[in-house]
């Protein structure tokens, strides 16, 4: 094992994993962090702790998933390109390992004109795929992106995002190649709910043999309602909602529908473990944390193993 | 070319609100042809403030000069002749060009009648988009002949991100994703394999993050 | 037709109205016009094609240049008819200079300096 990263363990010994997220509150209160995380006790392997999501600005990622490795979590720290700069970036890196965050999940991060500063100055210093391999290179080689060495490596468990609906379709493969060349360990998708086009995405990836190379554990969000799945078809970038599943979600009464979302998630769920090179589920419940329990026991997720 | 968008009156109004003698310096080349500071522009312009300074009773004076290029000392030398009867220089160039008349003319104040924009092309008459981002270090070789510093809203070397639908970048669904673009391009040119390289971390110093730069040719100077 | 129009308006003849160029109508309202209007072709019907829906274009933004200035983009208009209107001539003629009217005298009157 590279890291002590409750995830590489898993993953190691074969067995499936599941991980959830964090959104750090817009204030200064730990106590938003310890509620969310009491909901995901014993109930995932790890916590993706989202760095600033959608440009608008939070509690930072690392302090957040300090806040949670207190509460026993081996919290996954996001890290977006779009902040900071190599000097930063690399510097942040070192502070988690030392505070003893395991993971690292490498993104580019949302353009800023989503969130609540469109005015910001974005830095894109580096892209997803250099993050990785500065992780990479900090961890095995002991260099800095500079050529310095790194004296006292970062023991970082090294992931990133994949959209496997994000055009254009036919390089998503390529592109979760050059992650996997820069030193991608685990990967977590964009939420899936076109399973068919997933399983493609997943034939490309097998032809490749980057299941081999890298965990894939296929992300699922639950809805709540029509609303939310039709927003989501129309204004979030980059995801793909068949048609049948708006019509299905609208043609039950609305105080079904969160009923039925979930219902929808859980058949997913089943699809998505079926698919060859699938190596666990990744649940984001967006501002829903309180359902990932019954999720993940409805799904037969459950118990987790120990953490050691 | 150069291209810029002209301020709004407003703004100019405020600018110039403490003066009376007004010098509007067009400038004949790139803002001419992106249509924003060149004699013509010069006219409108010098046409507006006529007409707000009679409806407001104000005293202003103005007079309409465009010289061939305002980022040249030699060209900036033709109104010295002028200069002096007026309180301020109202340029219609580039920010370059603004700055260069504030060097040659220092007891006159020079004020910047368009926002620089971008470094970009004409897609047809009256469109201009953006292509080059001046980054000192060109990689289009590897790319297509397609810049994504300047056509990736995230300037990803190692794009496109999650965020791309239907070609569309995810910040403008007008805007086309620089990376479907190299991508269909690589693909048109057969050389779809140069997407498998990983371009490495870019060194920014020779752009701007380097300080301001400059460039010497010394076979051509006097 | 012996049609009778306001003798107030004072009629420029180009030879399209694609021909009206931005600073032309400026310098109109600069040598202290109250307004200005442009009578083209009907719209498809340009011997050029389309000068006049340039010239419509024109208006819109000159109608935004007077209103930055204060004059207000309401004394310019664009006006399409065909040569063999000319009942409607005589009617944009009566209906530009009541609305022009009513707009009071253009407060740029003969006070821009040459």
């Amino acid at each position: 094992m590279k890291t002590k990263s409750n995830i590489e363990r898993i993953l190691e010994s074969g067995e499936f994993v599941v991980t959830s997220e964090c959104g750090p509150p817009r204030g200064a209160d730990p106590e938003v962090i310890r509620r969310k995380g009491a909901l995901l006790k014993e109930v995932v392997d790890g916590v993706n702790v989202t760095d600033n999501q959608t440009s608008v600005v939070r509690m930072s990622s690392f302090a957040s998933s300090i806040i949670l490795k207190e509460m026993g979590f081996d919290p996954i720290l996001q890290m977006v390109c779009r902040d900071r700069n190599r000097i930063a970036i690399q510097s942040d890196i070192l502070g988690a390992a030392a505070l003893g965050i395991n993971n690292i999940l490498c993104l580019s991060g949302d353009h800023q004109k989503f969130g609540d500063h469109p005015k910001a100055k974005n830095v894109f210093d580096m892209d997803s795929i250099q993050l990785i391999n500065t992780v990479k290179m900090m961890r095995d080689n002991g260099r800095f992106v500079g050529g310095e060495e790194v004296n006292g490596r970062p023991r970082l468990f090294i992931g990133a995002a994949a959209n496997p609906f994000a055009d254009p379709f036919e390089i998503r493969a390529a592109r979760l190649a050059k992650k996997v060349k820069a030193g991608v360990e685990f990967i977590q998708t964009q939420c899936i709910y076109n399973v068919k086009k997933f399983e493609q995405w997943m034939e490309m990836v097998r032809v490749r043999g980057l299941h081999e190379k890298c965990a894939i554990l296929a992300g699922v969000t639950p809805f709540k309602s029509v609303g939310m799945a039709r927003y989501m078809k129309n204004q979030v970038p980059g995801m793909d909602i068949p048609d049948e599943m708006i019509e299905r979600l609208g043609g039950m009464p609305k105080e079904k529908q969160s009923e039925e979302g979930i219902k929808i998630c859980l058949e997913t769920i089943q699809r998505l473990r079926e698919i060859p090179g699938v190596r666990g589920i990744h649940i984001m419940a967006i501002e829903w944390e309180e359902k990932v329990a019954e999720i993940a026991k409805a799904a037969g997720l459950l118990p987790r193993p120990q953490l050691t | 070319m150069i291209v810029g968008n002209r301020k709004s009156f407003e703004e100019i109004l405020e600018m110039i609100k403490p003066y009376r003698r007004v010098l509007l310096l067009g400038c004949n080349e790139c803002v001419t042809v992106c249509a924003v500071g060149g004699e013509r522009e010069v006219g409108v312009l010098a046409s507006e403030l006529r007409l707000w300074s009679a409806k407001e009773g104000q005293e202003l004076e103005i007079r309409e000069h465009t010289i061939e290029r305002q980022c040249d000392h030699e060209y900036i030398d033709q109104i010295r002749s002028f200069v002096d009867e007026y309180e301020v220089i109202l340029s219609m160039a580039c920010g370059a060009g603004v700055q260069y008349v504030a060097e040659q003319y220092r007891t006159r104040i020079v004020l910047p009648a368009i926002n620089t924009t971008f470094l970009g092309v004409t897609l047809e008459q009256g469109v201009w988009s953006e292509r080059c981002q001046g980054c000192g270090t060109c990689i289009l070789d590897k790319t297509g002949g397609i810049c994504p510093i300047a056509r990736c809203a995230k300037s990803l070397l190692n794009g496109p991100c999650g965020g791309a639908s239907n070609g569309k970048c995810e910040v403008d669904k007008e805007t086309d994703c620089g990376w479907q673009l190299i991508v269909d391009r690589l693909k048109e040119l057969g050389q779809l394999d140069q997407y498998e390289e990983i371009i490495p971390i870019k060194d920014w110093s020779t752009s701007r993050d380097g300080g301001p730069r400059k460039r010497v040719r010394e076979d051509s100077r006097l | 037709m012996r049609l009778h129009y306001p003798t107030n308006v004072k009629i420029a003849k180009i030879p399209c109205t694609g021909r009206v160029d931005n600073l032309l109508i400026l310098k109109a309202f600069e040598s202290g016009v109250d307004g200005v209007y442009l009578a083209g072709c009907l719209e498809g019907e340009c011997h050029f094609l389309e000068g006049n829906l340039r010239a419509r274009k024109r208006v819109e933004y000159v109608k935004s240049l007077l209103d930055e200035v204060g004059l207000g983009g309401a004394r310019l208009e664009m006006y399409n008819m065909s040569s063999a209107q000319g009942q409607r001539f005589a009617e944009v003629a009566r209906e530009m200079t009541e609305k022009i009217r009513a707009l009071g005298p253009s407060p740029v009157r003969k006070k821009v300096k040459g």
